[in-house]
């Protein structure tokens, strides 16, 4: 039976484009939830899906929580990585997509860990460098940088650097090892915690449609594997 | 030298122009008339006090919160209060010293070092309800049908209430003999639903049963099914964890009561203000708003630190967060004109029109402000010795 209020509600999906969009769309599928436009062909912010009630927006990645924590969106996918720097609890995290995922590393020239002094840190995760650090006991010079780490240890900017680490070749295409785990990143579907309470019943029904598709993605890639 | 504009506000610091200025003054006297006729009396508490008292049961999170300054006196530590709460509980415990109930009311502004969500004010307004002295759930379904009036009264439309209580989450702790780090890291990860990361946590748990109504109570929240759901899931529970429940269960029926319309969200994983709460603990959303519009909860004993350990239960709200969500204005006319003439009648007409509650507006010579710039619709004119009303062309 189709619930009348949950036809009603609307919903607003926030992504970022590129590998989270990709790896996503599946699922929304999954879901019942199809973009009739794709953003990589069109200049379009706001995307229009097969369901009337359901919209989709791209935005950059680390905006995906700014905006559901105002509520500009109900949901987004967002990287935990983006999540752990923007910390806080400003917004639920019901759901691990296990899509996009990575590990949050130290790394460095091999002779990273008998550098002794302060050594000088560079990322663009300056909050969660902070807090690892901190907790390891070490007192570190943060860098904030915003692209190519790995250039920073090579001319002497930085002694090691924290980032994403995927495979780990660019890191070795430049000299530099992964060194010392920080955490596992995958990204989450994320709630705005008044649209969890207003639109309660949409919303739960979302999130069990995707940790369904989530599943079945999942066992499919057990067997095929 | 970086060069600073002169007139701007520092960050999160508001101020109010007439056109909002006057709906928040009308605000003001309709949620604090209707609190008057509910035998709440007003008390106005000190923009700063000690730190030490202003940050009393509420912990660590307040005093981040706080702005602080040291008083040349005796050198020690002032804040600048963020939330009256504490404030009035104070008085309670140690000004009034009642043994029988006190229901006390306040309105002013706070200070906050940081917004308490993402781009909010830093000077809230805010105004609230307290209920000392009886621990059942009689007043705590009085302190919320009090805030569902308020925004009933202030044109706040199709409220959502959010209901959830301390003593399940606080109950498992209990049952499960959680240490500190355990409880706290399991805490934050509730606040977020963050199910990925609860489920790694109640690993650590010993007791099944209990691990196993941890991992549920990310999914318990809705509506009026949420509740018999609950029922299910934490049967194993302990009786205070049961004893919440019930509360929770005979709280909402009542208020169902009060508030046939009415729109209930059960929440068991909610944990507002965990560190004071002690019961019930609430919120008030409207649809398109992600702001709760009031906020609050049971939280015995705070009076302790003062003397005097009372039940308490109580809310707040941020009367700038309601100006944006309802349209609520006075019903005033517009004022009546008068010209600038040397005349004990004109005097006279004029102090009789203003008895009667009229707003004029006198000319002063030299300026060309028009009578319908001042906001005026009529004016008086002179027919012989007598001043008489007269409307405006347009």
């Amino acid at each position: 039976m189709v619930n009348n209020m949950q036809l009603q509600q609307t919903l607003t999906i926030a992504l970022s484009k590129g590998r989270i969009y990709k790896e996503t769309v599946p699922l929304l599928a999954q879901a019942g939830i199809e973009p009739l436009d794709d953003p990589e062909k069109s200049r379009k912010l706001i995307l229009d899906t097969n369901r009337p009630e359901v919209k989709i927006v791209i935005l950059r990645a680390s905006d995906v929580p700014t905006y559901v924590e105002y509520g500009a969106a109900d949901v987004g996918v967002s990287g935990k990585d983006v999540l752990m720097e923007h910390g806080g609890d400003g917004v639920y995290e019901p759901l691990d997509l296990r899509i996009a995922q990575c590990k949050l590393m130290v790394a460095g020239a091999p002779d990273f860990a008998s550098k002794s002094g302060r050594k000088r840190i560079a990322t663009k995760f300056v909050n969660c460098a902070r807090r690892y650090f901190e907790a390891k006991g070490e007192q570190v010079e943060i860098i904030k940088l915003y692209g190519s780490m790995e250039l920073a240890p090579l001319v002497g900017l930085a002694d090691g650097i924290v980032d994403l680490v995927d495979t780990g070749n660019t890191l070795r295409a430049n000299g530099l090892e992964p060194l010392e785990h920080i955490a596992d990143i995958s990204s989450r579907l994320i709630v705005n915690k008044a649209a969890m309470k207003v639109k309660n019943a949409a919303i739960k029904t979302f999130v069990s449609h995707m940790e369904k598709a989530v599943a079945r993605l999942h066992d499919k890639d057990k067997v095929s594997s | 030298m970086v060069k600073f504009e002169r007139w701007v506000l520092p960050e999160g610091i508001e101020e109010l122009l007439p056109e909002q200025a006057v709906r928040v003054e009308h605000l003001r006297r309709q949620v604090l008339d209707l609190f008057s006729s509910w035998g709440y009396q007003l008390v106005i508490p000190p923009l700063v006090e000690y730190m030490d008292a202003l940050i009393v049961g509420a912990g660590n999170d307040l005093k981040r919160y706080t702005f602080k300054l040291v008083d040349e006196r005796n050198g020690r530590l002032i804040g600048v209060r963020a939330d009256m709460t504490p404030q009035v509980a104070r008085i309670d415990a140690h000004r009034l010293q009642r043994s029988g109930s006190a229901r006390l009311c306040y309105f002013g502004p706070v200070l906050l070092t940081q917004p308490r969500q993402l781009g909010g004010s830093r000077s809230p307004l805010q105004t609230g309800a307290e209920l000392y002295g009886h621990p059942g759930r009689e007043s705590d379904i009085e302190i919320m049908r009090l805030m569902l009036e308020v925004l009933h009264k202030t044109g706040v439309r199709n409220p959502f209430l959010d209901l959830g209580h301390v003593g399940i989450f606080r109950g498992l702790v209990e049952q499960a003999k959680l240490n500190k780090d355990l409880e706290n890291r399991l805490f934050d990860a509730l606040q977020r639903k963050a199910r990925p990361e609860i489920e790694e946590l109640v690993s650590e748990v010993n007791d099944n049963n209990v691990a196993d109504m941890f991992k549920a109570l990310i999914d318990l929240n809705g509506g009026e099914e949420c509740l018999a759901e609950c029922k299910k899931v934490l049967v194993k529970a302990n009786k205070d964890v049961l004893h919440a429940l019930d509360e929770v269960e005979k709280i909402s029926a009542s208020l169902k009561q009060y508030f046939p319309k009415l729109r209930i969200n059960f929440d068991f994983a909610e944990l507002r203000g965990y560190q004071y709460h002690t019961g019930v603990v609430f919120a008030v959303y409207s649809e398109g708003h992600w702001q709760a519009l009031a906020q609050g909860g049971r939280y015995d004993d705070v009076g302790a630190a003062f003397g005097s350990s009372r039940p308490a239960t109580g809310f707040s709200m941020d009367i700038n967060t309601l100006l944006r969500v309802t349209e609520s204005r006075p019903k005033t006319g517009k004022g009546v004109w008068a010209p600038a003439a040397d005349d004990i009648n004109l005097r006279q007409t004029i102090s009789d029109l203003r008895a009667k509650g009229e707003r004029v507006i006198e000319e002063l010579p030299g300026i060309k402000d028009t009578p319908q710039e001042l906001g005026c619709d009529r004016q008086l004119v002179s027919q012989g010795t007598q001043w008489v009303i007269e409307d405006l062309v347009k």
